[in-house]
């Protein structure tokens, strides 16, 4: 009997299980996707850490850490872990919100929703901006 | 009607409760923390992009660039973890493997969280 079906007999708490909701609410997709884009930072910070440690290892690891990184499949993982970072962010605010037992009427969960996206796009978009501006 | 049976029979099974609560406050205060430390990562990336070894090392020199770094780093990286730690409960079967992924988790995140303030601090104290 594996561990869920023994919580299962037991009417004990499962796991959230994304097969019963509908994935595509609105709702659901943002709760989901914060999960996902929180474990790809947790692997994107091997990037982060490949950047650190070529800038410890001296000037020409940097150059050549900074070659690839600058390279149109370097910019897409930078990004995409921008996004996500932001993404991430703004919906932890929220969240922790939500722990404070506001903001938890539907209507309010769907137009922070909005909010905490249109928030993230824009970091997103003003960040890019300025970092390829300066 | 009294209760024949023990706590113990509806606890079984559904994980100790000990310590619950103090991974998620930690969970939460780390989460707090890397609001603001994120919004002057997000800066000072941005005032770096580009520059090469020279400027970047002058940047991380600053005390206040190298200190916020190690901040950033260690709260990122113990987020992180705990993070991963609920993903994994939540979703992988069966304990063994579970035990294994989050072994595996909890030592990446020890050891690359470690690497980079050490990093940060081999650029910092270079000059």
């Amino acid at each position: 009997m594996t561990l869920l079906e023994e919580r299962l007999k037991r009417g004990g708490p499962v796991s959230p299980h994304l097969q019963v909701y509908n994935m595509f609410a609105l709702t659901s997709f943002l709760s989901i996707l914060h999960r996902i884009f929180g474990a790809a930072l947790f692997v994107g910070t091997l990037l982060f850490a490949y950047w650190i440690i070529a800038a410890a290892a001296g000037p020409a690891a940097y150059d050549t850490a900074m070659s690839f990184l600058g390279s149109w499949f370097g910019y897409l993982l930078i990004f995409g872990w921008s996004f996500a970072l932001f993404y991430h962010m703004c919906n932890g605010i929220r969240h922790m919100l939500w722990d404070t037992g506001r903001i938890l009427s539907l209507p309010e969960i769907y137009s922070s929703g909005y909010v905490m996206v249109g928030c993230a796009l824009t970091l997103t978009v003003v960040a890019w901006v300025l970092g390829l501006s300066l | 009607m009294a209760k024949m049976r023990s706590d113990l029979m509806t606890a079984r099974a559904l994980g100790s409760a000990r310590d619950g609560f103090h991974h998620w406050w930690i969970e939460r205060l780390s989460a707090i923390a890397l609001v603001p430390l994120t919004l002057w990562f997000a800066c000072g990336i941005v005032s770096v992009a580009g520059a090469d070894y020279a400027e970047f090392a002058a940047w991380l020199g600053k005390p206040w660039n190298a200190g916020l770094m190690i901040c950033f780093i260690s709260a990122a990286f113990l987020h992180g973890k705990m993070g991963m730690e609920v993903i994994i409960e939540d979703y992988l079967e069966p304990r063994s493997v579970q035990l294994a992924v989050k072994v595996f988790v909890n030592l990446m995140a020890f050891a690359l969280g470690i690497v980079s303030v050490v990093s940060v601090l081999i650029v910092a104290l270079r000059g």
